[in-house]
């Protein structure tokens, strides 16, 4: 709310302003605790202007009508967030040797390391959970009508971050190394090269080579980890940014507020 | 100093941009070195059934480089093809031509069958029922001078058992498929 200004009293009538920090009396340690604070905020926001970057992030107008459906792309990100922390704990132990280091490391994780298994537990439930949040929060957006103008690009955004969440899914399956990891990627390696022309050369491209070899693995390993979710991370930012910049939408059901002499009007 | 710092420019692109191009069209033109392995004497092997063996298709990563080959003698009652002529051995793939799932040879059916999604083919590896889309896949064979069977590269066959080089499973081999599914540049037919 815009401040008003101050009422025109001459100069003469109004004494002289209170020392700063003297408002209430004298000052106690909280205060001068609170002033630094208050100081080395200021210090950043003169270097950054982030306090208005961070009042344009977090208080919006929202509609009305907003529920609990809403809360699914927040959900969506938590649950990345949690793969991302249960993933880099993951990666402190994994070893992407295929004659025999990934399978023993995985043991190792989940056998030996203290809550190795809850962890591994986290990170392997967690990714269905992803995947199943994604699509609620999808099917929120398809029937709220949330993908129309001037959302569209929003909604290309997120099907690039479905497809990315997919591609984490199946490269993540194969890292245990066991006969399931295995044969799922054969399986799944070859469902990509059945697509004419360009089939063959993806599930090359995949393998990274004729046969399923010793690069698979670091190759699915490295996609995985560094390049997939770098992706995932950029594009979540301009998600985020997009949702900030258009608002959210209200449900469908929702009706415009009107004044009752304009409705007597329109009939 | 523009056309200095566009040349440098250059340079900084091409160090990022080549070994991602590396990393992804790279595989495309490895060529696999061509192996032949022994896989037992030839007293071992019949006309009539056939005999599974361990191949090594990849030295350098232990169990997973293994896969199994149904071996059998060449019978000329069976294999009246013209493409299999003077072929010593008839050595059929167990990778199943559909997804590549293990396929097993049930001897009282005599027929491969695949776990995964219910691919059939017969004796010489042609599908019967299921979903794969062209025959096993199979190895060139050859007898050396020890006297045991050696088995060498995979090729694929089409529905004739004509022979091409390999192709992944899922790709069909007959009519318009074979331009479809265009062999990988490294890949040799010998």
């Amino acid at each position: 709310m815009p401040k008003l200004p101050a009422p025109p009293v001459p100069q003469a009538l109004k004494g002289p302003p209170p020392r700063p920090g003297e408002e209430n009396g004298k000052q106690t340690p909280l205060d001068h605790a609170a002033e630094a604070g208050i100081t080395v905020v200021d210090w950043v926001d003169e270097r950054t202007s982030l306090t208005g970057a961070a009042r344009w992030l977090m208080f919006r107008k929202v509609p009305k009508g907003t529920n609990w459906f809403y809360t699914l792309g927040s959900a969506t990100l938590f649950a990345f967030l949690s793969q991302a922390v249960t993933g880099v704990f993951l990666a402190m132990y994994y070893r992407p040797d295929p004659s025999g280091g990934a399978y023993e490391s995985i043991r190792y994780v989940t056998n030996d390391v203290f809550l190795g298994q809850f962890v591994r537990g986290m990170h392997k439930w967690g990714a269905s959970v992803m995947v199943i949040l994604v699509f609620l929060h999808m099917g929120r957006t398809f029937f709220f009508g949330a993908y129309k103008y001037p959302r569209e690009l929003n909604w290309v955004i997120g099907v690039v971050l479905l497809i990315l969440t997919l591609v984490m899914g199946f490269t993540g399956y194969l890292l245990p190394f066991d006969q399931r990891a295995y044969w799922a990627t054969i399986v799944g390696v070859n469902i990509n090269g059945t697509g004419p022309l360009i089939g063959p050369y993806l599930s090359d491209f995949l393998r990274g080579g004729s046969e399923f070899g010793a690069t698979t693995l670091s190759r699915f390993y490295a996609i995985h980890m560094l390049l997939v979710p770098g992706a995932i991370i950029a594009l979540i930012g301009a998600h985020l940014y997009l949702v900030t910049k258009l608002g959210t939408t209200a449900p469908p059901w929702q009706k415009a507020d009107q004044a009752e002499a304009l409705r007597e009007e329109e009939i | 100093m523009v056309g200095s710092a566009n040349a440098a420019g250059a340079i900084a692109t091409g160090a990022i941009v080549l070994p991602a191009l590396g990393f992804a069209v790279g595989p495309i033109f490895k060529s696999t070195p061509v192996r032949w392995e022994a896989v037992g004497p030839e007293a071992m092997f019949s006309q009539e059934n056939y005999i599974p063996v361990i191949l090594t298709l990849n030295p350098t990563i232990g169990e997973a480089g293994k896969t199994t080959v149904y071996v059998r003698k060449f019978n000329p009652a069976l294999d009246t093809d013209p493409y299999d002529k003077g072929t010593p051995y008839i050595a059929i793939t167990s990778r199943c031509a559909h997804l590549g799932c293990p396929v097993r040879w049930v001897d009282a059916a005599e027929r491969f069958i695949c776990p995964c999604h219910g691919g059939v083919y017969d004796l010489l590896g042609r599908p019967v029922g299921g979903p794969p889309v062209r025959p096993l896949d199979r190895f060139y064979t050859r007898v050396n001078t020890a006297g045991d069977v050696e088995l060498g590269p995979r090729f694929s066959v089409n529905s004739q058992l004509r022979r091409f080089s390999p192709r992944d499973p899922g790709e069909p081999l007959d009519g318009i498929g074979q331009y479809l599914y265009p062999s990988r540049p490294g890949a040799q037919k010998l």
